[in-house]
């Protein structure tokens, strides 16, 4: 009842292969893209920007990334932390060295050096599947976190060992380092996000996508077919470490300001993986979904006991918000194993045969 | 099922709409002072952070309690966990900022890192209390930032000084070994310029065996090294579960442990507890006293453990890292009380906290006063000299407590002082453009 | 520079045998503990084909309610049964509210669902317990303490810690235990008949169900047996759960499926990086020992895709 697609015609193989065939979804996408880039930099306070809203971008940018990986082409990885590391020590490197370039394109450059990285750790891929192409992928996390710590060359010889942005400007605006406010921040992320999300969405509809896709149901069947495992393999690590490495260099230059090798660390990883898994593997928007539900739940139950007026120590409510997510994510787990993108379209469904049962 | 479904989905969509309304209260009408606490009581390093957490809200709690705050105005504390997690530690910051925080006490070098830029923007001083970044005790570069009483460089230098006296004179370092095994991330890797510029002043050699995060529990490499290499001397900077396991593995291949040496953070009694006797005579630089036998810390006994108005439990007070965050918040306390007497208001705010905290002067009278006398050297911060190089002493592990066995040893500041500005200068380039200081001296 | 990489090393070996035998001895003390951890992964793989990445915890939260018991004065052979039957529960729990209804799903599922186990026994037992490292009861189990040292030559010595034989004896214990149950008892037979094949075993009347909660306490056991042996080596604290990241390269090595393997691999992976960083290690600034594991598990498997003992991977279209 409330969302009918009869009645909208489709007159070429284009139009019936769009991202939104529907008239339902282009007006929800328009209308989230309106929240989004209008009412919520008018109405948020600087709390929601800096702590919800530019953590929550960019982890569904690197969900997103992850995604392509182990969602489109089935390869499961547990190095994302490191290749977003790769990605924000990229970026640092650029912006020390060419002060004058614009940041943005730099935060974008800087992806191309996670892509090689990722590619290169991508190569056993070819031989090695499932968990112990999982397991692995830590080699490269544990390494790369090594060479954070050990190459002084990355963080410019630091005395504190970390990576410290500079302020940088764009049309007059301070978009990174302290002064920046926290509305200009969001609208830099909230832009990246937006077109890398774009673009993705169209490359996993087209040829490449689609040979992801062939690699991840059956990766013989693909190569019978004249899929080069090889290319296409790389291709998706690279792919998605690209976007990783964005969404790393992201989090430091318009998020935390400063990291320490440890930020890229494993637990940033597992992070990304509930994120893609939570969300629903193979779907863009359920990164989006995923990422809002492991960056916000735990805010949303730390607040929980002050606005309920209940005085409990701050550290027994880190205690029950980690059990609280952990039986979330198994509760999830078991009810959907698809992740919330499931949930969505099932959602969708009640609302298109509403009042009926189906 | 089909139900759960449908339900699980107004969950998650429930989360997401209260989120939007949780964004913090605006600052409430004001009739106390709002001190925020970073601390962390999980994670890798609770086993350190859950001694500082105690001493620093106890200490404050107690003012509250005893004499209904400062000048009057009570002090409003909060907690906030950050499991020594960067992520975390900005949200905390953020999600406090705007309530009216006074000053912020990250005890994480991670999290120091990523509020010192802030800190001038928003006008709220960070206070590493022996930690964070050397270069901040250069006032006029980092006007915000305060690490009384003093810094990793102070405390290297102490060490060195420490071990020449043990051999008799400076002269007789040379040639001698000193192996430096130190956890390997921003906060252990910070003394290594100063450590090395001093190897190749006094003419020994340093050895350097870094401890990774992961590794922090199986130390075996790090110490068949140390026993290859037979260094004279071993100095560590550790925290949280890497001291225990440093102190017993040192044990284990039988390194003298008279001739070992920790900072300021591998002074717990849990960290040397560990091996128990065969600890005995292994030693560390602490800069606040330990033990009972203060007023303040009876006070605190009287009215908070004995009602049952906190966490401590009574064996935890007087213990090195307890005392630790104690002098933290006194630093804090009396950061506030010369605030008001600087300004004349009762209830401050950050920039005033800034200003109190830049005309501190803790001296001996003073610290008798609060009931803390000889617990601390007095402490002294100016405007160009915000850690104020104060001496340290060092003390050592008896097999059951630990004893105070040097007396004050001051840092040698005439090598530690240029490099600190150095390092302040190097600082302000790198992050340029890095703002002026443009905040006058409080006198 | 090739000398320091290609002679250098051989020649401080030979010239200080002692140390060289004490760093074997560390090599095959720490191979044995990671083995341990690896073991109680392939227990679960094994009956479950789960990655059961919350082995790690389950060893910290075995280590804690064994010393939170005997600190609120539960005499330490008390509650070490107790810990055992706390395991039992606890398993029994697992297999009932994760693994039960996760039947039949992909792998990666039930990966994260473990993780997803992780963060709730995190929280549970911090909350129970607190955050604070404890000291392990090590003297109070009757296990020993102290060193015993043979000296030999002019400067020849070699320390052998007590826990760390007692530690290796308990290990091979536990694998002789495990093996003799796995081959003659007829919960074992059964258990094997449920790792080759789901529903043929259910076919002939085996209890899938009754066979995880076995699985999952042997594992918890495995985990107990850690917990105090890592617990004696530093501290039982929350720390200890990196520990487990340890095992993953074993698990490669030796194959997720295959109990000796998982002895093996350990040991080579024991050895391995000890004699790597302290011999190779320096040469590039020490501390290589956190990824050398996987490095040398990874060039492993490009030859030998399944581990060492892994059952062969045969795909069909």
């Amino acid at each position: 009842m409330f969302y009918r697609e009869a009645g909208q015609f489709k007159t070429s193989y284009e139009k019936d292969q769009a991202l939104f065939p529907i008239r339902q979804d282009k007006i929800g996408l328009g209308v989230i893209l309106l929240i989004a880039f209008v009412v919520i930099p008018l109405t948020a306070n600087d709390f929601f920007l800096a702590s919800i809203m530019i953590p929550f971008l960019v982890f569904s940018l690197a969900a997103i990334g992850l995604n392509v990986l182990t969602g489109f082409c089935g390869q499961l990885s547990l190095g994302t932390g490191a290749f977003m590391g790769v990605g924000a020590y990229a970026a640092y490197k650029l912006t020390t060295i060419f002060p004058d370039v614009n940041v943005i394109l730099l935060v974008l450059t800087s992806g191309i050096f996670s892509a090689i990285v990722g590619a290169i750790f991508g190569l056993p891929s070819l031989r090695i599947k499932g968990l112990y192409l999982a397991v692995t992928t830590l080699a490269a996390q544990f390494f790369l976190e090594w060479c954070f710590i050990r190459i002084g060359w990355l963080y410019n010889y630091n005395a504190s060992g970390a990576i410290e942005i500079p302020t940088r400007e764009m049309l007059g605006v301070v978009i990174s380092g302290a002064e920046a406010t926290p509305l200009a921040r969001y609208f830099v992320v909230l832009s990246i996000t937006v077109v890398i999300a774009f673009l993705i969405s169209n490359v996993l509809r087209g040829r490449i996508g689609r040979s992801w896709m062939m690699i991840r149901d059956m990766d013989i069947a693909a190569e019978l077919m004249g899929i080069r495992p090889l290319q296409t393999k790389l291709m998706a690590f690279a792919v998605s470490s690209y976007i990783c490495g964005v969404a790393g260099a992201m989090m430091v230059f318009f998020w935390l300001n400063a990291a320490e090798p440890s930020s890229y660390s494993i637990t940033l990883s597992f992070q990304i993986l509930f994120m893609v898994i939570l969300g629903g593997l193979g779907s863009v928007g359920g990164a989006f979904m995923g990422a809002a539900f492991i960056w916000i739940l735990p805010i949303v139950l730390r607040a929980i006991p002050s606005m309920l007026g209940v005085d409990i120590g701050a550290e027994t409510v880190e205690h029950l918000a980690f059990m609280v997510i952990g039986a979330l994510i198994i509760f999830f787990l078991i009810v959907e194993p698809h992740g919330f993108a499931r949930l969505w379209q099932i959602a969708k469904q009640k609302l298109r045969v509403w009042p009926f049962p189906y | 099922m089909k139900h759960l479904k449908t339900w699980s989905f107004a969950a998650a969509l429930a989360v997401g709409v209260t989120a939007v309304g949780i964004a913090p209260q605006p600052v409430q009408a004001q009739d106390s002072n709002y001190v925020p606490l970073l601390t962390y009581r999980t994670g890798p390093f609770a086993g350190s952070g859950i001694f500082i957490a105690n001493g620093m809200n106890d200490y404050l709690q107690m003012l509250n309690e005893r004499d209904g705050g400062i000048g009057g105005v009570p002090i409003e504390i909060e907690e906030c966990e950050t499991s020594y997690n960067a992520q975390k530690g900005v949200e905390c910051y953020e999600s406090t900022k705007g309530k009216g925080a006074l000053v912020y006490n990250p005890y994480s070098t991670g999290i120091t890192l990523q509020l010192i830029p802030k800190a001038s923007v928003d006008k709220i001083p960070v206070l590493s209390v022996g930690y964070g970044l050397s270069a901040a005790a250069i006032g006029n570069v980092f006007p915000w930032v305060f690490n009384a009483p003093t810094t990793y460089w102070d405390g290297a230098s102490v060490v060195v000084k420490y071990i020449g006296e043990q051999e008799g004179g400076m002269e007789n370092l040379q040639g001698k070994k000193i192996g430096y095994i130190f956890l390997d991330a921003g906060f252990g890797r910070e003394p290594i310029p100063l450590l090395e510029q001093l190897a190749e002043t006094y003419g020994f050699e340093l050895l350097q065996y870094p401890v990774p995060v992961a590794q922090m529990q199986s130390q075996s490499s790090q110490w068949l090294n140390v026993r290859r290499d037979r260094p004279d001397y071993m100095v560590m900077w550790g925290w949280g579960a890497m001291n225990p396991t440093a102190i017993k593995e040192a044990a284990k291949i039988r390194f003298p442990m008279e001739k070992f040496i920790g900072v300021w953070w591998s002074a717990g009694e849990d960290d040397a507890g560990a091996a128990g006797q065969d600890a005995a005579g292994y030693k560390a630089m602490n800069f606040s006293g330990v033990g009972t036998d203060f007023p303040a810390i009876q006070d605190i006994k009287t009215y908070l453990v004995d009602t049952g108005k906190t966490q401590t439990d009574e064996e935890m007070l007087g213990t090195t890292l307890y005392n630790r965050g104690v002098l933290n918040s006194v630093i804090i306390a009396e950061g506030i009380r010369t605030a008001q007497e600087l300004t004349g208001k009762k209830v401050i705010n950050g920039e005033d906290m800034r200003m109190g905290l830049e005309a501190l002067n803790l001296t001996e009278e003073r610290l008798a006063e609060l009931g803390l006398s000889g617990f601390s050297y007095p402490i002294q911060i100016t405007c160009e000299d915000h850690a104020g190089s104060h001496p340290v002493f060092i003390q050592e592990w008896d097999g059951e407590r630990f004893v105070k066995i040097s007396d004050w040893i001051e840092p040698m500041s005439d090598v530690v002082r240029p490099l600190l500005e150095a390092a302040a200068a190097d600082y302000s380039e790198k992050n340029a453009p890095w703002p002026e200081r443009s905040e006058a001296c409080a006198q | 520079m090739l000398y320091d990489i290609f002679v250098d090393p051989f020649v401080q070996m030979y010239q200080m045998p002692d140390f060289f035998l004490q760093v074997l001895w560390e090599g095959f003390v720490a191979g044995i503990l990671y083995a341990l951890i690896a073991l109680g992964f392939v227990l679960i793989f094994k009956a479950s084909g789960v990655f059961n990445f919350a082995q790690g915890i389950m060893v910290v939260f075995a280590g804690l309610t064994l010393v939170g018991l005997h600190e609120n004065g539960v005499p330490a052979f008390l509650a070490l049964i107790l810990t055992i039957g706390v395991m039992g529960v606890l398993a029994y729990g697992i297999e009932r509210v994760v693994m039960r209804p996760l039947v039949n799903q992909p792998d990666i599922i039930l990966l994260m669902a473990t993780i997803g186990l992780t963060y709730f026994l995190i929280g549970f037992g911090e909350l129970i317990f607190g955050g604070e490292p404890k000291r392990m009861i090590t003297e109070e189990l009757g296990l020993p303490t102290g060193s015993t040292a043979f000296e030999f030559g002019e400067r020849g010595l070699v320390i052998l810690q007590h826990i760390d034989i007692a530690a290796a004896v308990i290990a091979i214990l536990m694998v002789t235990a495990l093996g003799i149950f796995f081959n003659k008892t007829r919960i074992g037979r059964a258990l094997r008949a449920v790792a080759d094949d789901h529903q043929a075993a259910l076919s002939v009347g085996i209890s899938l169900n009754q066979i995880w909660a076995i699985v999952w306490f042997a594992a918890g056991l495995v985990a107990l047996a850690t917990g105090i042996m890592w617990g004696a080596r530093s501290d039982v604290s929350f720390a200890l759960e990196i520990i487990a990241f340890k095992a993953l390269p074993v698990l490669i090595l030796g194959g997720f499926t295959s109990i000796p393997g998982a002895i093996i691999g350990g040991l080579i992976i024991g050895f391995g990086e000890k004699i790597a960083e302290l011999y190779w290690g320096g040469l590039v600034g020490g501390g290589i020992e956190s990824w050398f594991a996987y490095i040398i598990a990874l060039i492993f498997l490009l030859f030998r895709p399944q581990g060492l003992f892994g059952e062969k991977i045969i795909e069909r279209v």
